[in-house]
């Protein structure tokens, strides 16, 4: 079985964004950027099922400007069999991204596809389950396990007050949430050999899927910050101050 | 013009996010109609009748939406969809799964994790792990949103809805429920209580038996970090930070936590946090209200007798 795998180059999740003094919005443009930590974990997830003989091929996929190789290389060191970058120079709300993944799995008919639970940055968390709705399949967002059994596939998943346990036809969408796996420490030797491999570049506005954004970002800022706490010299003094404030009856 | 909104519940009654989420959707100031659905919605229809500002409570009853899947929601969404300009569910984890889904077959854009409708198409979110609040305009002829429930008040229940049956697609089969394994607390869910204690790793073994008595006292829900999580101090759903339960509530008190950036983009929300920490440099005393430098195993029994006393 075929398994793809959805991948994002974005903003490294150690990096504080800035906002640019004259657009008034994010610039990630000069930021250091990495593969989507969730992503990362889909990835693992399905180098672990190839290691088990349940899939046979593993098919990375990016969308982005030629920047996004780095994050495929990555999933090279990771263990997939192939790369896909679907190229665009503008940035694409999840809904055009959702497009762009459908008709990726129309090509290469997968059994399974992985996504990251979101993607770190706009923190949409909307493509696993746009792409689901689109193709018709099942979804089980928030994967904290998976197991492939008799043509189906069994996911764990966390929830409001613990986990909960699907069962999903094939092909399924599964996106991983943080419990899913720790993906494996890359050797330096596999980034070199993934460096030689091969990523084949499929142009997005080639492939008739309407990429126009449809919501626009007006503004970004700083959500204002506490001055520092009033230090407390005892217990008596916290639960004066709490009752004094109304937060406690 | 009209808006949808998507109830959830929890056993026989609606969840506190459902109440939250009716208060957001007043804010577009058209009817509100509250689709609820379930197996047995005998009990709720009456609760749900009372929610004010809803127009109309539709039931949808199946017996497979005992445990209700993401594909059997959507269809019976998009059955009903044409009727409304508006959709609007709280961020809860069924909500995050099924909206955008909803979204997509309507070929909409939905904003998600919406923290403030500033206009009727405008809407305010944290992204970048809350450390930006994004205004978004949305372009789109339906509005199709996730609200985060504690940035609203619960509406109040003097309401007098009119209560419409309507129908439930088939099956659609394409996943099925197997279990759950739900932790049975006497305790209010992280997301919804008012109030909020969380300890970090350094709490160990003595994590439940230093937390639980004031938790009680408070009627609380008990938080931990993730390093506690990871450590096995405290179960997997208890987890407060980006990468667990967002959290906003009226007074959070955080034990033993340094204030790593993923905790805190878990918790900036809270309207008051108090900090106890021993180590007077953690960094989660710059983003606390109220600070105690003390060592956490003798103040906590001591805040246990305290609040006791009063």
């Amino acid at each position: 079985m075929k398994v793809l795998v959805a991948v994002k180059h974005t903003i490294d999740h150690n990096v504080k964004p800035n906002i640019h003094p004259d657009t008034g919005l994010v610039d990630i443009a000069q930021v250091k950027k990495a593969i989507n930590p969730f992503d990362e974990i889909s990835l693992e997830e399905a180098v672990r099922l190839k290691e088990r003989g349940q899939v046979n091929e593993i098919v990375a996929v990016a969308i982005g400007g030629a920047e996004a190789k780095d994050s495929l290389r990555h999933a090279y060191a990771l263990g997939v069999d192939r790369a896909l970058l679907i190229e665009t120079d503008t940035p694409l709300q999840p809904l055009a991204v959702a497009k762009l993944l459908k008709a990726i799995v129309t090509r290469e008919q997968p059994g399974l596809i992985f996504l990251g639970k979101q993607a770190v940055g706009e923190d949409y968390g909307q493509t696993g389950q746009m792409l689901a709705a689109l193709l018709g399949v099942g979804v089980a967002t928030f994967a904290s396990a998976i197991q492939l059994k008799d043509g189906q596939v069994e996911v764990t998943r966390e929830v409001d007050r613990g986990t909960q346990t699907l069962s999903l036809q094939l092909p399924a969408v599964v996106t991983a949430d943080l419990r899913l796996n720790e993906p494996r420490f890359i050797k330096l030797p596999n980034l070199m050999m993934a460096k030689k491999k091969p990523i084949e570049t499929l142009v997005a506005s080639e492939l008739n899927v309407d990429l126009a954004p449809r919501f626009r970002v007006v503004s970004a800022s700083e959500p204002q910050q506490k001055p520092g706490a009033i230090q407390l010299a005892n217990v008596q003094e916290l639960v004066a101050k709490l009752r004094q404030v109304e937060v406690l009856q | 013009m009209s808006v949808l909104v998507l109830a959830e519940k929890d056993g026989n009654q609606l969840k506190p996010s459902t109440y939250q989420a009716v208060t957001a959707a007043s804010a577009w100031q058209l009817p509100i109609d509250l689709l609820v659905y379930g197996d047995n919605l005998d009990a709720m229809a009456a609760e749900a009748r009372q929610l004010a500002g809803v127009r109309r409570v539709l039931l949808a009853q199946a017996g497979h939406f005992q445990h209700p899947l993401v594909e059997d929601v959507l269809e019976l969404v998009l059955g009903i969809a044409n009727q409304y300009t508006h959709v609007l569910s709280a961020h809860s984890v069924f909500g995050k799964s099924v909206i955008p889904g909803i979204a997509a077959r309507l070929d909409i854009a939905p904003i998600t994790d919406v923290i403030e409708i500033r206009t009727p198409s405008t809407y305010v979110r944290p992204s970048y792990a809350g450390n930006i609040l994004s205004t978004i305009e949305n372009l789109e002829p339906v509005q199709i949103i996730t609200v985060r429930a504690t940035a609203f008040r619960a509406c109040s229940r003097d309401g007098e809805a009119e209560l419409v049956t309507i129908d439930a697609p088939a099956v659609r089969g394409t996943s099925k429920w197997i279990g759950e394994q739900l932790t049975h607390s006497e305790r209010p869910e992280l997301n919804s209580a008012r109030v909020v204690i969380a300890g970090g790793r350094s709490l160990g073994e003595e994590f439940n038996n230093l937390l639980d008595p004031i938790a009680e006292r408070l009627d609380a829900a008990i938080g931990a970090t993730r390093a506690c999580v990871d450590a096995g101090f405290a179960a997997n759903e208890l987890q407060v930070g980006q990468t667990g339960t967002i959290i906003a509530p009226e007074l959070y008190i955080a034990v033993g936590i340094s204030g790593a950036m993923q905790h805190l983009a878990g918790i900036k929300d809270s309207k008051i946090i108090v900090a106890i920490n021993h180590d007077p440099d953690a960094p989660i005393f710059k983003h606390a209200d109220y600070g105690l430098v003390a060592d956490l195993f003798t103040v906590l029994p001591e805040l246990n007798t305290a609040l006791q006393q009063h």
